[in-house]
């Protein structure tokens, strides 16, 4: 049931099936349409628009009365500034991310197959108070988190992060699967257990092979979460350099004092999009299917 | 059947408990025992960085904040920011799912643009959106108020997030702008989850457009709309990347989260940085609870 609902949304519809043909009047409406989702387009577009054009007119030219005109010729000045300055940041969010991405998948999927299929007395509830974890404002946890973290000194060490978007991350990853494994049906697991395999080895070998639409989503979700996020970067991390992320790093070259340099800030802004873009370009639907399972109704 | 039943009986029911045990431990620890940990503190005294003081102090923390005019400010703004933000995505949401949901040319490509400003960091999009939302006017203008001046509607520019009155409407436009695309895949997946033949009938029946999404289509939707309702409030009641990313600190569009952001790390005021935290899970569990037991019983009674 869960990935239908996705999948519905991802199957464009079939038009040529309800294809009549259209008089004037829905000539005129279908023109309205397209028109009126042309605007949409233009301005979900717009701030994207700003950044790119801007980062390629190099570092004077930029000025806030001209940020809708492109350049006349490509100048990339600006990303010779700044990338120094992000590539490490940048380097870092990358190794925790992937790292933080891959354990919260093998963890999500562990608990989706148990509460979906290995269901034991009270697993509902527990289910529905992981599922409560998933919605709180991280404020609530975030005091004794920082304490927690100083006391065991771990601060010192990216590592804070990864366990942290681990441990916060379970309740989606645990979701997704979860959803993800009620769509397979029982007799499958049935049958092998007839056979006589234990639980633990259908798991390892049916459901696990059959999983890996179920890790894109999830990897790619706990990646673009992790990647944008900055409340637990600002938290954790104490501001420090040597453990700045993508968005902390990026928080600081464009809320520093200088903010002159708008191409610098465009130019950051945009490298530190790119690699969730990529993502989303190219597999987007996983990404679409981890948030329409955010509303639980995934 | 009955060598089934039998198997059945030999797989251990608490074998499903020991896998997930680890996750159960850390959800108790990081997430209730924390949630405790802070209510703790949001009845204690530590109000400033080097107090060990362990005493209660009761509710005195929360009462303070009645009396606080910038925690006021901070909630009224964030009443101001949720009801535009809520309203907006619905609108355009509910829009872009309309010109969608009957199929058009091009619609994965209207789409997918439509939902890529889920992808990007808050931070990252408060760059574009600080010159976008300017406030300089008429000669000096950039950003929209110089759109609004090229389409001859030079009368709608104003002072967007720095206006004292109407800062957090205007900050509802980049989270609109942000949330949109999500709110209209919801939609677009409760109108692909009305079967066609609905649809058809009343127009075999001689339904006008109009009637069969009032009181056809519309009235299916209904879980639909309670969902996105949910999910843009407990959105909005957390919102703090954005604002930052716009604005910063800055007072006229001070939220919950900003201020206990100021109160934790420049005032150091724990016990108080803890009330407004837990007033903000309370907010946040009124919404969501309820609408946890009613997926959760919605899901029972389907399987």
């Amino acid at each position: 049931m869960s990935t239908d609902t996705a999948q519905s949304v991802l199957n464009t519809k079939d038009i040529s099936r309800t294809k009549r043909k259209l008089d004037a009047r829905g000539k005129f409406a279908l023109v309205f349409r397209y028109l009126a989702l042309i605007i949409l387009l233009v301005i979900a577009v717009l701030p994207i628009y700003i950044m790119v054009i801007n980062s390629v007119k190099g570092i004077t030219a930029v000025s806030q009365s001209t940020a809708f005109i492109p350049p006349r010729k490509l100048d990339f000045a600006s990303w010779g500034q700044t990338w120094p300055i992000l590539r490490e940041p940048m380097l870092r969010t990358l190794i925790f991310v992937l790292q933080s991405s891959i354990i919260s998948a093998i963890i999500g999927s562990i608990n989706g197959f148990v509460f979906a299929k290995w269901r034991f007395k009270g697993s509902n509830v527990i289910f529905t108070m992981f599922l409560f974890g998933m919605f709180i404002p991280y404020q609530a946890i975030m005091i004794p988190l920082v304490q927690f973290n100083n006391s065991i000194g771990l601060s010192r060490s990216i590592y804070v992060l990864v366990v942290a978007h681990v441990i916060y991350g379970i309740p989606i990853c645990t979701l997704i699967f979860r959803n993800y494994y009620a769509a397979i049906p029982n007799e499958l697991i049935e049958a092998a257990r007839v056979d006589g395999a234990s639980t633990v080895r259908i798991y390892l070998t049916i459901i696990l092979p059959l999983s890996i639409p179920g890790f894109v989503v999830v990897l790619i979700w706990q990646f673009t979460s992790a990647w944008n996020d900055f409340l637990f970067a600002i938290f954790l991390t104490g501001g420090s350099p040597k453990l700045s992320v993508a968005t902390t790093a990026l928080n600081f070259i464009t809320g520093s004092a200088d903010r002159v340099y708008y191409g610098n800030n465009m130019t950051a802004s945009l490298i530190v999009s790119i690699p969730t873009l990529l993502v989303y370009m190219f597999l987007g639907r996983y990404f679409l299917r981890g948030l329409l399972s955010g509303s639980l109704k995934g | 059947m009955a060598l089934i039943k039998k198997k059945k009986k030999l797989i251990n029911p608490w074998g499903g408990f020991f896998f997930v045990l680890p996750s159960i431990l850390l959800m108790s620890y990081f997430v209730y025992g924390m949630i405790f940990w802070t209510l703790r503190l949001s009845f204690g005294r530590r109000t400033n960085s080097s107090s060990t003081d362990d005493s209660f102090a009761g509710l005195s923390n929360f009462t303070g904040l009645l009396d606080d005019p910038e925690f006021t400010h901070a909630f009224s703004n964030l009443l101001k920011f949720t009801f535009v933000f809520i309203f907006g995505c619905l609108l355009s949401g509910l829009i872009m799912a309309l010109l969608l949901e009957k199929g058009i040319r091009g619609e994965g490509l209207f789409r997918s643009i439509y939902l890529y400003p889920m992808a990007i960091s808050f931070i990252a999009m408060g760059t574009s959106w600080r010159w976008l939302l300017d406030s300089a006017r008429d000669e000096k203008a950039t950003g929209l108020n110089m759109i609004f001046q090229w389409l001859n509607l030079g009368f709608l520019q104003n002072d967007w997030y720095t206006s004292e009155k109407g800062s957090m409407y205007a900050m509802a436009l980049p989270a609109i702008w942000q949330m949109a695309g999500y709110v209209m895949a919801l939609f677009l997946a409760g109108f692909r989850g009305i079967p066609d033949d609905l649809r058809e009938a009343a127009r075999v029946d001689g339904a006008s457009e109009y009637k069969i999404y009032r009181h056809i289509l519309f009235p299916q939707l209904s879980p639909t709309f309670l969902t996105v309702l949910i999910i843009l409030g407990h959105i909005s009641m957390k919102v703090f990347d954005l604002i930052y990313g716009i604005a910063s600190k800055s007072y006229v569009t001070k939220v919950l989260a900003i201020y206990l952001w100021q109160v934790i790390f420049d005032f150091q005021n724990f016990a108080k940085g803890a009330a407004i935290a837990i007033l903000m899970l309370v907010l946040v569990a009124i919404v969501v609870i309820p609408y946890l037991r009613y997926v959760t019983k919605s899901e029972d009674a389907r399987s």
